[in-house]
């Protein structure tokens, strides 16, 4: 009786893990989307970093390529690079005191 | 009575609390930029008590024997001595309606370094040499020149050139707009950015002497008294927006324009807290 219903799991598994990994062209607009989103907000913190540009043009190149997979991935890392400037840019509004000579 | 007085007290106890870290940070904020340059220069003096006051000027060369006998020699033969004719004659050439750069600055533009940048209450902003220069060009009908590239760092070098050794003066004049400024700049030098989270202290002040990579760096201290700058590194002349601009991409952040708010609150800054030490520009740097 357990063999089945085991069966049925890692079936269920293995289709969900496919679905997670195989990416559309829709999902990797809505990563690009939202990094350009948060790119945009560390360009008014005047505090962009290189590395969200150059991951950025990554995303772009593979999905150009119609490799959805490779290029969501990068636009999700984008992103999170693009938070990390602005959570930066915000942390250091008092923390740059800490640095200064007294 | 009890349960008053001791809530009374308790208040009392929490007041006074409030007060004593309310206190030293109404210090810490309040901007003094006088105590800052004195501060800024113990600093530096008692981490290298062996370099003369007037020695920081020469950067990293300063920093040890070997590396100020290298300078020596290298001033034998300066690289930036191409540079220096280059801006003399551009300097002194004649713009198309016949005005010359003389016609845009105090004594005619020469000995004149160790004033910029300034505060203009008039705009309230600072105004940079580099601006200035531009600002002359545009004035006389002429395109402005790029503020990273060989002429700027031509023209900058001769006017440096004219001043050496003068001390540099920069005055922050009786206008909260100009002490704002000093704080943005003070502020931008000590905040860390780009993906290495690096801040302009944590190299030059920091690590002044130690190598990052292949370079030894330079102290904060008396750094703006040799713009601009010829540089092995770039097989050439480096202006001060040059300079300011490359720091932040090496840290991988992506530069501001040469000239933003950002950058002249800066240079306001870490040239102010230099005066008294002389112009040394333009400088030679591995």
């Amino acid at each position: 009786m357990n063999t089945p219903r085991s069966a049925l799991v890692s079936i269920l598994l293995i289709a969900s893990s496919v679905c997670a990994f195989a990416a559309t062209e829709a999902d990797y607009k809505a990563a690009y989307a939202a990094a350009e989103a948060a790119n945009k907000e560390a360009a008014a913190l005047r505090n962009q970093w290189t590395t969200t540009a150059a991951t950025l043009a990554a995303a772009k190149k593979a999905a150009d390529a119609g490799d959805f997979d490779a290029a969501t991935a990068s636009a999700r890392e984008a992103e999170a690079l693009a938070k990390a400037s602005s959570f930066q840019a915000t942390s250091e509004k008092e923390r740059w005191k800490d640095m200064e000579i007294r | 009575m009890k349960l008053r007085s001791a809530t009374q007290l308790a208040s009392a106890a929490l007041t006074l609390a409030a007060l004593t870290f309310a206190a030293p940070a109404t210090a810490a904020d309040k901007i003094d930029p006088v105590a800052d340059a004195k501060a800024f220069k113990k600093f530096f003096t008692d981490k290298f008590p062996k370099v003369k006051l007037e020695d920081f000027v020469n950067g990293p060369y300063s920093m040890d024997e070997g590396l100020h006998r290298q300078w020596e020699e290298k001033e034998q033969f300066p690289p930036y001595e191409f540079s220096l004719d280059m801006g003399k004659e551009m300097f002194t050439k004649p713009f198309k309606n016949g005005k010359t750069y003389e016609d845009c600055f105090p004594n005619k533009g020469i000995g004149i370094r160790q004033n910029y940048p300034y505060f203009d209450e008039k705009e309230g902003k600072v105004i940079t040499l580099e601006l200035a220069l531009n600002r002359c060009r545009e004035a006389n009908g002429e395109p402005p020149i790029s503020y990273v590239r060989d002429e700027m760092a031509a023209l900058t070098a001769y006017m440096a050139f004219t001043s050496r050794g003068k001390p540099f003066d920069i005055k922050i004049p009786n206008d909260p707009r100009a002490l704002e400024a000093y704080q943005r700049g003070k502020e931008y030098f000590y905040t860390r950015r780009g993906q290495l989270n690096f801040s302009c202290a944590t190299c030059h002040v920091q690590s002044p002497g130690e190598r990052i990579r292949a370079e030894v760096l330079a102290p904060a201290l008396g750094i703006m008294n040799a713009m601009p700058i010829y540089r092995s590194e770039w097989s050439g002349m480096g202006t001060t927006s040059r300079r300011f601009t490359t720091c932040n991409s090496q840290i991988r952040g992506v530069p501001l324009n040469p000239q933003d708010d950002e950058y002249r609150d800066l240079e306001y800054y870490l040239s102010y807290v230099s005066n008294g030490l002389p112009i040394s520009g333009p400088g030679a740097r591995p």
